[in-house]
C-alpha cells in the first residue's frame, strides 16, 4: 500500500519546499497584479508593486484579503481569469450571511483534487478501497472535492452524498466501504444509528474516515472511532482557497499537513495583523501559490491556531497546524469570555454524555446567559433525582472550569435535538445586540 | 421479595406526561401506582404496572429513556400510626428511605400499599418480616 499520494512532494526538504514557494509567489503576486484590478488597488495604496516582493521574507508586506473584501468584490471581483476559461463555482452556505463563490479553472480543479488525494492516501485509501462520500454534493465543498480526490487515487468511490442515514449504512454494509467521508456531527449520527440497529464495531467495515467542515474535539473523535472501530482523520478547508484538503492529518493524528506547495501559511495576532512567531497561536492566514481563477494574497481564515515545523513520523515534511480551537465565526463572547462549542463538547463527552447538544445563547436584564441543552441517556439515567442533580452539578462544575464561566444545564428528552446530516447547528443565539 | 418500578425521564413541559400515558394506554398497560419527581427543568415519574417488560419496550420504542429498580411493596395498616411503625423499623434497622410512596389496592379497606425505595432492600425486607409486616410478591402486587 501506498503512504503517500505524491512522496516527492510530501516529504520535500524543507529548504526545496521554500524555495518552490518562493518561486511560486512571485509568480503569484505577479498574477494577482496583472490580472486582478482589486488587488492591484490595495497593493497600490501601500505603495507596493510585485518587484518589491523579491521572496517570501516580503510576504508581511503585502495586505490581508478579508471576507469584507471577498463581500465587496462579489461576484466578479476577485477574478484572476476571464469566465471562458474557468469551469466551476462553488459556495459556502452563507448561513453567516457573508455567502462567498468561489470559481476554477481546470487546472484549480486539478489541484483541490490532488490535495484531497493525498488526504485520502494519508487515512489508508488507495484503489484497493471503497470511499463512501457523505458529505453534501452541489455547491458545497466537502461532496465534490472528496469525489474528485477519490477517483485519482483509483478508490471505489459511492457518492451518497449527506442524508438518508439508513441508506448510508446499508451502503456502507452491502459494499463494504472501507472510508466514510462527512462532518464529524455527521459521523456521530451515523454511529449512533448503527448502535441503535444493534452493530458493533466488528460488524462495521470501516476503517477510516475523514471529518472535517467544522470543528470538533479531541474526544468526540475518540468517540466516534470506538463506537464505529475506525481511525478518524481530520482534514480542513474553505471553499475561499478550494474546499477540503487545504490541510490534513496523517496516522500520527497530530496536526494537519498543509500543502505547502500551494499555499504558505502565517499566524497573525488578529488584533493587530504582526506576523507571529513559530509555535505562536493566532490567527491562519493563506497565500495560494498555484491558483488561476482566485488567487488570494495573504486571506484572513479567521480560524485560530498554530503551526509546527517540527519533522513529523509520518514523513511528510509540510507543516502541521494544530487542531482548530474554533473559527472565530463560531466563537462566541459570553459575558466578556470567548467561549468555543468544541470547548463545551469536550465536558460533555468526558463525562459520558452524548455529543448531541445546543447551546442557547441569551440576554436577561443585560446579562449574557449560556444554557447547554443536553439530551438524557438510558446510560445516566437513573430512578433517583438527587443522583441525577449531582451529575447536573458536576457538568455545570466541569463547564465552569473549562470556559472559567457559570453556565446553565438542562437534560432534555433524548432525540429532542435535530440531528444534522452536514453542519451542526450547535449555537442558537438569541441576543438582540 | 422485591418488585420492579419503572422510572422515566421526561422534560418539563406541557404535554410530556401525556404523550407517555397515551403511549401506555395505546399498548393497554395498567397502571397500579405512580409518583412524579420534578426539577424545574425535568421530571421523574415512577411507575408500577401489571407488565415490566411490556412497559419498558413500549416506553423505549416510543422514544422514552426508563430504567429499572428493585422497591419494596409493603402493607401498611390503614390505622392511624400505621405508617409511622413500618418507618420506626426501618429505622432502627439503619435503612435509608430514598422515596416512597401510596399506590391502590382495592381489596381490604383496613389495608393501604405503599412503594418503599431504601438505600437496602436485603436489610429493609429482613427488619420488616421480623417485625410482622407484610412485604408483597409481584404476583400478590398483580392480584391487587
Amino acid at each position: 500500500m501506498k503512504k503517500y499520494y505524491q512522496p516527492e512532494i510530501e516529504t520535500m526538504p524543507r529548504e526545496q519546499i521554500r524555495k518552490l514557494q518562493n518561486e511560486r509567489l512571485l509568480k503569484q503576486v505577479r498574477h494577482a497584479w496583472d490580472d486582478v484590478p482589486y488587488y492591484r488597488r490595495k497593493m497600490q495604496e501601500k505603495g507596493l508593486t510585485p518587484d518589491d516582493i523579491k521572496s517570501m521574507d516580503d510576504l508581511h508586506k503585502l495586505p490581508f484579503l478579508t471576507k469584507a473584501d471577498l463581500r465587496e468584490a462579489y461576484p466578479y471581483g476577485l477574478m484572476g481569469k476571464p469566465l471562458k476559461d474557468c469551469v466551476r463555482i462553488q459556495s459556502t452556505s452563507g448561513t453567516t450571511g457573508q455567502r462567498v463563490v468561489a470559481f476554477y479553472t481546470q487546472h484549480d480543479i486539478h489541484l483541490w483534487e490532488t490535495m484531497c488525494a493525498r488526504a485520502i492516501v494519508a487515512a489508508g485509501g488507495s484503489n484497493e478501497s471503497v470511499v463512501q462520500v457523505s458529505y453534501g454534493y452541489g455547491l458545497f465543498t466537502g461532496g465534490p472535492g472528496l469525489n474528485g480526490g477519490s477517483h485519482l487515487v483509483g478508490s471505489l468511490t459511492i457518492p451518497t452524498s449527506s442524508g438518508n442515514t439508513d441508506r448510508q449504512i446499508m451502503f456502507i454494509k452491502d459494499l463494504s466501504a472501507t472510508i466514510l467521508c462527512c462532518t464529524p456531527s455527521y459521523a456521530a449520527f451515523i454511529g449512533e444509528r448503527m448502535k441503535e440497529m444493534g452493530m458493533s464495531p466488528d460488524d462495521i467495515p470501516l476503517k477510516a474516515g475523514i471529518f472535517g467542515a467544522e470543528a470538533w474535539s479531541e474526544s468526540m473523535r475518540r468517540d466516534i472511532e470506538a463506537t464505529m472501530g475506525i481511525k478518524a482523520y481530520d482534514i480542513y478547508g474553505l471553499t475561499e482557497l478550494c474546499g477540503p484538503g487545504v490541510s490534513f492529518e496523517c496516522e500520527d493524528q497530530h496536526g494537519m499537513h498543509i500543502n505547502e506547495d500551494y499555499f504558505i501559511p502565517e499566524i497573525i495576532d488578529p488584533e493587530t495583523g504582526e506576523v507571529l512567531p513559530e509555535g505562536s497561536t493566532g490567527e491562519l492566514v493563506f497565500t495560494t501559490l498555484e491558483k488561476e481563477a482566485f488567487p488570494l494574497i495573504r486571506y484572513r481564515t479567521r480560524d485560530i491556531t498554530s503551526l509546527s515545523y517540527e519533522p513529523c513520523p509520518c514523513g511528510r515534511t509540510h507543516v502541521r497546524m494544530s487542531r482548530l480551537k474554533g473559527r472565530t465565526d463560531d466563537m462566541l463572547i459570553i459575558r466578556g469570555v470567548n467561549v468555543f462549542p468544541s470547548q463545551i463538547e469536550t465536558v460533555l463527552i468526558n463525562q459520558g454524555y452524548p455529543a448531541n447538544y445546543q447551546i442557547l445563547v441569551d440576554r436577561v436584564n443585560n446579562t449574557d446567559t449560556l444554557d447547554v441543552h443536553v439530551e438524557m441517556t438510558p446510560e445516566m439515567f437513573t430512578d433517583n433525582l438527587g443522583v441525577i442533580n449531582q451529575r447536573q452539578a458536576k457538568l455545570v462544575e466541569g463547564l465552569r472550569s473549562m470556559l472559567g464561566l457559570t453556565a446553565k444545564v438542562t437534560l432534555v428528552a433524548p432525540k429532542s435535538i435535530t440531528r444534522s446530516e452536514g453542519k451542526a447547528v450547535r449555537v442558537i443565539d438569541n441576543r438582540k445586540i | 421479595m422485591s418488585v420492579k418500578q419503572i422510572s422515566v425521564f421526561l422534560e418539563n413541559r406541557p404535554g410530556c406526561l401525556h404523550e407517555m400515558t397515551k403511549a401506555l394506554a395505546e399498548a393497554n398497560i395498567d397502571l397500579r401506582g405512580l409518583s412524579l419527581a420534578e426539577t424545574s427543568d425535568f421530571g421523574i415519574v415512577r411507575l408500577i404496572v401489571d407488565d415490566v417488560t411490556g412497559t419498558a419496550s413500549t416506553l423505549r420504542e416510543a422514544g422514552f429513556v426508563a430504567s429499572m429498580t428493585d422497591v419494596l411493596a409493603v402493607e401498611v395498616p390503614n390505622v392511624p400510626g400505621g405508617l409511622n411503625r413500618v418507618l420506626e423499623v426501618l429505622n432502627a434497622a439503619g435503612v435509608n428511605v430514598e422515596y416512597m410512596y401510596a399506590i391502590l389496592g382495592n381489596k381490604k379497606s383496613d389495608t393501604a400499599y405503599m412503594i418503599f425505595r431504601v438505600n437496602d432492600n436485603a436489610k429493609a425486607s429482613g427488619a420488616l418480616k421480623v417485625a410482622g409486616v407484610k412485604i408483597m410478591e409481584p404476583e400478590e402486587l398483580s392480584a391487587l
